[in-house]
């Protein structure tokens, strides 16, 4: 921080990034929350099968499970590499 | 019946043996038979903030195991009329504490002791110790730093007192939670420095029984061995009075929540 904004009193609100941040974190816990046991495993396996045929980047890939009434909704997003122009893989499943 | 609560937070040195140790000399204080138990087995030191460390004879292991009867382990406080602390183990073997143990001696404390109040004080950490500690408990005071890391931690344990406690798995009414926000400093909350109260209340969204300001007197007392609600001159003391007067039902306003208006000087060169 520069002299003339000490004395401006111009300050960085570090606290609103803490608030973001957390903002952020907390609401991707919370649907990670729920979630069953056998997540991780299925998703594990299911990312073994793409990538028999896709070279994927594992940083890529985004899980969410919701509620649509009775149902969960499990979707894996699965960017492909980028000479497959960036097209995503959905695999949605419903399970009880 | 007894009402159980425990002190929780996940994160660890946030403050929940500062609070157990107070709030339990509170309840007493106000007249309820309390006991303030020690779950962070291996490393007692409750009796130390309690100040009671060389009356420690039996612990809570020695009870679970039946080589001591719940009587004996007790320590009665020698200022507090009504407190009553029961000392964790210094054993290494963290699996030592079993529900059904946990189970006979709360049940003993309540039905045979008569207990009002069996108070918490949890572990840090998500593991075996934090859980048994937050097993049994019909309420939770999630204590809570303004700080980035805290936050997140009293969520986790906020996920883990609604799908794992016994309430949860019985399918009773949920633990109640209630948010302690310690620690505190208002002038640095002004600067944009620190979580304000009103945002890690929202964050956590559970209701807040107090706020604990930063303050000298709790290292002080905690030398001296006194629960630091037993000073009644110092802020944090004060704070600790009112958590309890609203846990028991009492309004009571915020106090400490906001600057005391510092000098411009101080402003310019300070803190
Ligand atoms: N309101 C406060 N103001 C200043 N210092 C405090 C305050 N509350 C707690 N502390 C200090 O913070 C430290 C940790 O407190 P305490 O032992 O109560 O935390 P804890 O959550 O029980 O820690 P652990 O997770 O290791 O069991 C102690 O040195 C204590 O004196
Ligand atoms: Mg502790």
């Amino acid at each position: 921080m520069s002299f003339l904004d000490y004395l401006l009193g111009r300050r960085r609100n570090t606290a609103e990034i803490a608030r973001e941040r957390l903002q952020i974190i907390l609401a991707r816990e919370h649907t990670n929350r729920n979630a069953p046991d056998y997540l991780p495993a299925l998703q594990q396996d299911i990312l073994e099968v793409v990538a028999k045929y896709i070279p994927i980047d594992l940083q890529d890939i985004r899980v969410n499970l919701e509620r649509e009434g009775d149902y969960e909704v499990l979707e894996l997003n699965i960017p492909l590499s980028d000479d497959a122009r960036g097209t995503t893989i959905r695999a949605t499943t419903r399970a009880r | 019946m007894a009402k159980i609560i425990v002190v929780t937070s996940g994160k660890g040195g946030v403050g929940k043996t500062t609070t157990s140790a107070s709030f339990g000399a509170g309840l007493a204080l106000r007249g309820h038979k309390t006991v303030v138990v020690d779950f962070d087995i291996g490393l007692r030191n409750l009796d130390l903030i309690m100040g009671c460390e060389r009356r420690v004879v039996y612990d809570f292991v020695n009870v679970i195991n039946k080589d001591a009867r719940l009587n004996q382990a007790l320590v009665r406080d020698k200022r507090v009329e009504h407190l009553y602390m029961l000392p964790a183990s210094q054993t290494r073997d963290k699996d030592v504490l079993t529900r059904e143990g946990v189970d006979r001696v709360f049940h003993e404390l309540q039905q045979e002791l008569g207990f009002e109040y069996i108070v918490c004080d949890s572990p840090a950490g998500i593991e075996k110790g934090a859980r048994m500690a937050l097993y049994f408990a019909d309420e939770a005071i999630v204590v809570t730093n303004p700080e980035i890391a805290s936050v997140r931690d009293s969520d986790r344990i906020l996920g883990i007192l609604s799908a794992n406690s016994r309430r949860a798995e019985e399918g009773m009414e949920p633990v109640k939670p209630y948010l302690l926000v310690t620690r505190y400093n208002p002038d640095r909350v002004e600067q944009g420095e620190m979580l304000s109260l009103e945002t890690v209340k929202e964050l956590l969204g559970i209701p807040l029984i107090g706020v604990i300001p930063e303050s000298e007197s709790v290292l002080n007392a905690s030398n001296l061995g006194t629960p630091v609600i037993l000073d009644e001159k110092s802020k944090a003391g004060v704070a600790y009075s009112d958590v309890v007067d609203r846990f028991l039902g009492e309004n009571r306003p915020l106090r400490f929540i906001s600057t005391e208006r510092t000098s411009l000087l101080r402003r310019f060169f300070g803190g």
